[in-house]
Formats: structure tokens, sequence, C-alpha cells
């Protein structure tokens, strides 16, 4: 019996430490590292909610941070962000939301279309602050909706796929079969026909929703990639985020072409893999996402939809290593057919 | 004898206690190896919550507990139900299906999703039910494949009943009519889920089942020696069999709380997981409906609690996810270090009992 008093009185006292530790102090918040080049910062405090995944997964999200960052540094806006978790339920991104509203944030950015509801809910309780949603058309006075025309991105670089194709044949790698995704096929497929319209075109999706796993799945997006070479494909094209460096790899291993998305890939890939790497259909969330706070700091905030296309630079293609040098004007000279309205790209 | 029946009470706290401390210990040594503000973390975790922040705790709760009390059935027959996660899921799918079809008018239609949710769980989870007592195939194993296959056929079926929203990317099924959603109950400003009275029933069931009915008795023995339970005529295999089927049942209704009162449609943003975070709260609880009741709340708490520390003291909040994993694992081991101590205190007290010279002995010893 006395042993077992001390234990438990041991445990009690440890306990208690704990939780008089609980009311000690409460830490500053942290001090954002500014650069040399960046101005003071001002009173304008952003925050920022991301999608699974959140900083540094060298794609959707990483983007959006960059053009948070830039509005940090340029515009002096204090950030802060806060990421989500695989599988949370709709409560916790509410709560992100209004927590970063209740610290003071505002506006506040939403990355993903995970946030559809959430996004609609907190800006219609809070409607003193600004919100921004990636992605997602989800309406309502202080929402503004960041949207891409993806299509237009997608039919250059399908464009591209069709001119350097040997075999007539081409790939189409989908992360996640989703609408979203839907639209690069469908932008993928016009240039393809537009520039070849005897091109084969094979698609695949690595994963039907509610499982997202296609997005961040190298090995099925390898296997997926691997088999259209192996069925005289030489040019895959691959919208599925984390899964895409699978693809790439594919095709280093086939010797054969990949095409990249949302960043220039051929900058950001394994170096082992940048080669093979024909072009990237860019999606500058970084340039919405400043253009958005911009707009914060002039007091001109368009709320609703904002469609960044090949026109306002949201979408394009990169021609970092050179590989499409030989069709540049081709492709240029589709952009401005798309820009002027004389090619209007399916989305569906 | 109340010495003795102060001791058990005292040991049956020690070890959840112990375990915590422990829990407490490594993360804050791993917040401190990290260079995180572990004093500020714990600060937030053990503030008294906001009232917003006190609903999503009991809601959430509601969640784990139902989850848990479906895994501890299978517990207390000796079976291992890895599959509540897959037949939650599945069972969502088909109560949100069959609700947003409003086949019947309002609150029957509601009774109707609730039966639906709860055979489709069951019926999924007698698949391995099945394969255990007639091929002898491991229920670890088979529940373990089911969810995947769980997660398939949803995704299969969802896209062919889905409903989509012009310009959304969010699929789902048809949302439930007005009059099929269960109402919250107000509490602190908010409102809880109204399914919170649903778990309650379940958990009181539950303790009159396993303790107060011949059937639950039959399970108990079956699950602490099957040979002894055959010997006094229980047919084993049925029990496993009925076992399965009401784990599944029970998790059948896991879902539900979301769906009824918050998502209205099962769609791809519904909350995943709720199947794992059951074993550890079952074993937290020791598949004690009160003690699964706490740990569901606990586990429920830091969830919730930490939310804000990436925005208040950039830490991931995933640093709560590294406590509840050790709570788990501490849990077990403090469990049987207790026991073990429980029994060396027995043994003592008996011997010195039989033998008055015992305690000389053993200083001379």
């Amino acid at each position: 019996m006395r042993r077992l008093n001390k234990l438990t009185a041991a445990a009690a006292v440890t306990a208690l430490v704990f939780a008089g530790a609980g009311c000690s102090k409460k830490s500053s918040d942290d001090e954002s590292a500014a650069g040399e080049d960046c101005v003071e910062k001002g009173d304008v405090k952003v925050g920022m909610a991301f999608d699974v995944g959140g900083r540094g997964d060298q794609s959707f999200n990483d983007s959006a941070a960059k053009g948070l960052d830039k509005a940090a540094c340029e515009l002096g806006f204090e950030v802060k962000d806060a990421e989500a978790q695989d599988g949370e339920p709709e409560s916790a991104r509410e709560e992100r939301l209004q927590q970063l509203v209740d610290a003071g944030y505002n506006p506040v950015v939403a990355v993903g279309f995970a946030y559809s509801a959430s996004v609609g809910k907190i800006a219609k309780a809070n409607p003193d602050v600004n919100f921004a949603i990636v992605d997602d058309a989800v309406e309502g006075e202080n929402i503004s909706n960041l949207l891409f025309a993806e299509e237009q991105g997608s039919f250059l670089v399908g464009a591209a796929a069709a001119l350097k194709s040997e075999t007539g044949t081409i790939g189409f790698v989908g992360g996640v079969d989703t609408e979203l995704i839907k639209k690069f096929e469908a932008g993928y497929k016009a240039g393809a026909k537009a520039a070849d319209p005897k091109v084969k075109v094979q698609s695949v999706y690595l994963s039907t929703p509610p499982d997202f796993s296609g997005f961040g799945d190298p090995a099925k997006g390898n296997t997926a990639a691997t088999g259209m070479f192996e069925k005289d494909a030489d040019v895959v094209y691959h919208a599925a985020g984390g899964s895409g460096g699978g693809v790439f790899q594919a095709a280093t291993d086939a010797k054969k072409w990949a095409i990249g998305v949302d960043s220039d890939q051929a900058k950001t890939a394994d170096e082992s893999v940048r080669d093979s790497i024909l072009t990237s259909m860019t999606k500058n969330i970084d340039v919405a996402v400043y253009d958005f706070l911009k707009g914060v700091e002039g007091d001109d905030i368009k709320t609703g939809p904002q469609v960044y296309d090949l026109k306002s630079d949201g979408v394009g293609y990169s021609t970092t290593g050179g590989h499409v040098d030989d069709i540049k004007d081709k492709l240029d000279e589709y952009k401005q057919q798309i820009i002027d309205g004389t090619i209007t790209v399916p989305s569906k | 004898m109340t010495g003795s029946r102060m001791t058990r009470i005292a040991l049956a706290l020690a070890a959840p206690a112990l375990a915590l401390v422990t829990a407490f210990l490594i993360t804050s040594l791993v917040l401190i190896l990290a260079g995180d503000d572990w004093l500020g973390v714990w600060s937030q975790i053990l503030s008294w919550p906001t009232n917003r922040t006190m609903v999503n705790i009991v809601n959430s709760a509601t969640v784990y507990y139902l989850s848990a009390v479906a895994v501890a059935i299978g517990f207390r027959m000796n079976l291992f139900n890895i599959g509540v996660d897959g037949q939650y899921r599945i069972a969502s799918f088909a109560a949100a299906w069959v609700a947003g079809e409003a086949l019947l008018p309002g609150p029957l239609n509601i009774v109707l999703a609730l039966l639906a949710g709860m055979f489709v769980g069951a019926m999924w989870a007698g698949i391995a039910g099945l394969l255990r007592v007639t091929r002898g195939v491991s229920e670890v194993i088979s529940t373990i494949m089911l969810n995947a296959i769980a997660t398939a056929v949803v995704a299969y079926l969802l896209r062919k009943v889905a409903v989509r929203e012009e310009g959304s990317n969010i699929i789902s099924t048809k949302p439930l009519p007005e009059g099929s959603r269960i109402p919250g109950i107000p509490f602190l400003g908010g409102e809880i889920y109204g399914f919170v009275v649903i778990a309650v029933i379940v958990g009181i069931a539950y303790w009159v089942l396993l303790n107060r009915s011949r059937f639950g008795f039959d399970l108990r023995a079956a699950g602490q020696s099957e040979s002894a339970a055959v010997a006094s005529g229980i047919n084993v295999k049925k029990m496993m069999l009925v076992t399965m089927l009401m784990s599944g049942a029970i998790a059948g209704l896991v879902g539900l709380p979301l769906l009824f009162g918050q998502a209205y449609a099962y769609g791809s943003t519904f909350q995943s997981g709720l199947g794992f975070a059951g074993i550890a709260i079952a074993l937290l609880g020791r598949n004690h409906p009160i003690g699964i009741a706490i740990g569901a709340l606990l586990f429920a708490w830091l969830d919730q609690q930490s939310n804000p520390l990436q925005i208040l003291l950039d830490v991931s909040p995933d640093i709560v996810k590294v406590t509840q994993g050790v709570i788990v694992l501490t849990v077990v081991i403090a469990y049987e270090v207790v026991r073990r101590y429980g029994v060396r205190l027995e043994q003592r007290h008996v011997a010195a009992a039989l033998d008055p010279q015992f305690q000389q002995k053993e200083v001379s010893a």
C-alpha cells in the first residue's frame, strides 16, 4: 500500500506540475523574418489556410505561399498560415478560418476547393472580413474566387505534345477524377487535335473521389505512364500533383517525354528527371494571390469570380530546357488565337 | 474489505494517470528537442476551451465514442475489428444515399437511414465474421483488406449517385431534405449534435448487454477462454459471428452524427480515419462504457485544443497525434505494470496472512 501511495502521489504531483505550467505564460507570436529588400511591416494581417500538404508540397500550396510571401515582402503584410490535416472533419476547416479571423487576420485566403463549404459559412458569419478561395466558385458578398482557365494552358501543352510526338499517340495522367482535373484533360485533348487531327490520346485517372491518393502517389503515376509508353505513347502530360514525380521517372526510364503541371517543373522536379520534361503547363496561383492582396492594399478588392487565363498570364507554358524552342512560334500563335477568341477551348 | 476495494480503485486509476503523465513528458521532450515553445503548447492545450471549442469537443467526442464502442464489442470477444474504418464509411454512404432519396417523410426517413447504415455496417463486418468462422481467416487481415475495398466501392458508387454542383469540385450524395436532419441541442451558445442522445443510448445498451444479459456473459466467457466456453455449452462460432455483426452495426452509426448534424451529405470531404481513433480510445477506456467516454473526450479535447497551435505558436497540430499515439502505447504498458504490481501486492497480503514469519523472512533475505 505504501508503494502504491508513493506511485499515485508521484503521478499526481507530476500532473499538477503540468497543469500548473498551463497557467504560466502565453508566448508571444513569432517574428516572421523580413528580407533585406522588404518594406516595413504595416498593420494588414493576412491569414492563409492551406490544403493538405501545406507549405513545402512543391506544387499547389507552395505556389499560393509564394504569392503570400511576395505580398508580405513587397506590401509589408504580416502573414500567418495554417495547414489542413488529412481526413479532418468539416468543423476543423471552419475552426481554422474562424481562428484566423479571431486572431485579427483580414483578409483570409483559403487554398483549395476543400474549403468550399467552410469559406461560404465563415464568410457569412464574418461579413466584415474579406475572404479569397483558390479553385472554387462558392458565392458570397465578401468572397473573391481565384479561378484559372487551366484548359487554355493545357491546350498549348496539348498542341506541343502532338507536334513533338513521332508515334501520333500521346497520354494524359489525371490525379483524381474531379471536375477540376477534367478541365486539364479537355484542354489538352483539344490542343492536341488542333495541332494534329489524327492524334490518339490515352487518358487515365489515378483515383476517384473520395479517394484523393492520386494526388500524392508517385508509384501510381509511374505505373500509369509506363503503361502508356508501352502502348506507343511518346509524350505524357500529368495533372496529378505529387504523383507527377512517378510520371517523370517513367519518361526518363523509357527515354520519352513528360509534361509537367502547375509550376515550371523542369526547375523544381528531381534533377535526374528534368531532361525528360518537355514543358510544363504553368498555373500561377501566386500571381492570383498576389493580385488579390494588392487589391487589399489599394482598397480595391474584387469579389466574385476572378478568372486567370492566358491573357492575364494566369496560365501558360514553360520553355525551360529549350525543348519546345522549335515549335514556340506555333504555340504562341495558338496562344494569340485563344486570347483573341478565335479559338474557344472547351473546359469539359 | 473496504481497504482492498480502495486499492482496486486506486490501481485502476493509477494506470491511465501514469500513461497520461508519460505521454505528456514524451511529447514535451519532442517539443523541446524541436526547439518549440513547449510551455506555450501546453498552456494552449490545457487552457479552458472557448464555448465554440467546447461544442466541437463534445461533437467530436460523440463520433469517437461510437467508434470506440464498436471496437470494444469485438475486443470483449477477443476479436480485433480493425475494419470499423471501412464499415463506417460504407455505412455512412449508404445512409446518406437512402436519406437523400427521401423515400419516407421526415423523421421516418431518419429511422430508415439509421437502419440502413447499421445494416450495411453489420453486413460489411459480417463478411469478416463469416470468413473467420467458416474458413478460419483472421479478422485482423480480412477487415484491413475490407477497409481498402470499402474505399473503392464507395468511390465507385458515389460517382454513380453523386450530384455535382456547377463550378465545384466536391461531389456528394443528394443532400438530406430539411425534415430529415437531426436538430442540434443548444449548448453553451452553440449546438451539439442531437446524435449525442443516440450515443448515450448506445453506451447504456452496451453496458446492459454485456454485464446484465445471458448473451453478454456468453460473449465475455468466450472472449476470456474459448475452451471453457465450449465446455459450458456456448456456441463460440455463433458468438463470433454475432459479435462481428454487432460491432459492424455500431460502426454503421459512427459517421451518422456528421451526416445528420453537419454535412447533410456524403461527399469527398467526409471525415475519414475515425475507425482507427476508435481502436486507440477503446484501449484507453479499457472497453468500459464510462472509460471510453472519458477517452473519447480526452482525444477530442486534444484534437480541438491543438487546432489553433499553428496560428498562435507556429507549432503543427500534428504534435497531438504524437501525444495520442504515446498515450495508447503507454496505457497498454501502464495497465500491465499496474496489474503486475497489484498481483504482487495481493500475493504479499496472502503470504503475510498465511505466514506470520513472512515479514521477518523478507527482511533477512
